[in-house]
């Protein structure tokens, strides 16, 4: 289809990043990731439990590449060290950072994002942070050095969709680096709209993984990222208040 | 000599390394995905088998897992 989604010097087709939270199974898991066309997932770390199931074997065997996250750390202190851990389990010097400033709505602590984000850039890892919807947040962590910015719609695994659509296109339109619309996705018109918006791509999990059929929303979200995609860059017609005819009035019959 | 794995206090004989606690609790130190930390600090997979315990030591042996 479109051209190449360029994010952390590499050249992906699908601007779809899954995550693996929620699903009811491993099976479950591989159907949606499967149709859902992605090629980039994100995986949390946990205490080990001996003989659990873990989602590498499968992420590998698939042969999508794991973008390990910070997922529940409340602290810069907290999502730097799990970094750290991440890159040594994982081998991948990528990163979604994630730090929390508050358990009930999940936002992001933007202080502890600024700091934590400065201290990885600057231990070499291409840092992908979850944001708030804020440009001038978004620059900051552009001017550190991050990879993309990740600005929420809604809260995480609330499906709100996007709560402020202006606020996304501001940063698409001066942020330099991908901007990926992370948390909030409800359903395919959310992914659409972050892509009509301009978003370089969409990193959803809830939406699909505790979707009533997780494989079918997970080609809906393909689908819509690509029409929304292709819709962006075909220039939508401008608003307007009142109709504008479609049919010449030239060569009307007076009947 | 006292020690705290994944948050749960567990006796380990003195001179124990972190190769031999992670076998000794059974987790399968081969298996991909697998970090550990040794009182908050990362242990490169290259030193588990030198890595000594002290007592009071605190060790979190993490894996990734579907989340996020």
């Amino acid at each position: 289809m479109s051209e190449p989604f360029e994010l952390a010097g590499r050249a992906w087709h699908s601007r779809l990043i899954l995550g693996t939270g929620g699903f009811g199974s491993l099976e479950a898991m591989e159907r949606a990731l499967v149709a859902s066309g992605t090629e980039i997932v994100t995986v949390a770390l946990r205490r080990i439990q001996p003989g659990a199931d873990s989602p590498l074997d499968l992420i590998e065997r698939l042969g999508l590449t794991v973008l390990p996250n910070t997922a529940g750390c409340y602290t810069a202190h907290d999502a730097v060290q799990t970094a750290r851990l991440a890159r040594e389990a994982l081998a991948t010097d990528w990163i979604k950072l994630e730090v929390i400033g508050d358990e009930r709505t999940l936002l992001p602590d933007p202080i502890g994002l600024l700091e934590a984000a400065e201290t990885l850039v600057g231990e070499g890892f291409t840092v992908l942070p979850y944001t708030s919807d804020d440009l001038i947040l978004a620059r900051r962590l552009e001017a550190l050095g991050c990879a993309a910015v990740m600005p929420l719609g809604a809260p995480i695994g609330s499906g709100g969709g996007i709560r402020n659509p202006a606020n996304i296109a501001l940063i698409v339109e001066r942020a330099e680096v991908p901007v990926i619309l992370d948390a909030g996705i409800g359903t395919a018109s959310d992914a659409a709209l972050a892509m009509e918006l301009g978003c370089a791509g969409v990193l959803l999990a809830s939406a699909v993984s505790r979707a009533e059929d997780p494989e079918a929303m997970a080609r809906a979200m393909r689908l819509a990222v690509e029409a929304g995609h292709l819709a962006h860059a075909a220039g939508r017609i401008p608003r307007k208040p009142y109709a504008v005819a479609s049919t010449p009035p030239e060569g009307a019959p007076s009947l | 000599m006292k020690i705290v794995l994944n948050g749960e206090l567990r006796e380990a004989p003195t001179g124990t390394t972190l190769a031999e606690l992670i076998a000794a609790a059974g987790f399968e130190p081969e298996r991909r995905g697998i970090a550990v930390a040794l009182d908050g600090e990362v242990v490169p997979r290259s030193a588990w088998e030198t890595a000594l315990l002290a007592d009071g030591a605190r060790i979190e042996v993490l894996q990734a897992v579907a989340g996020g």
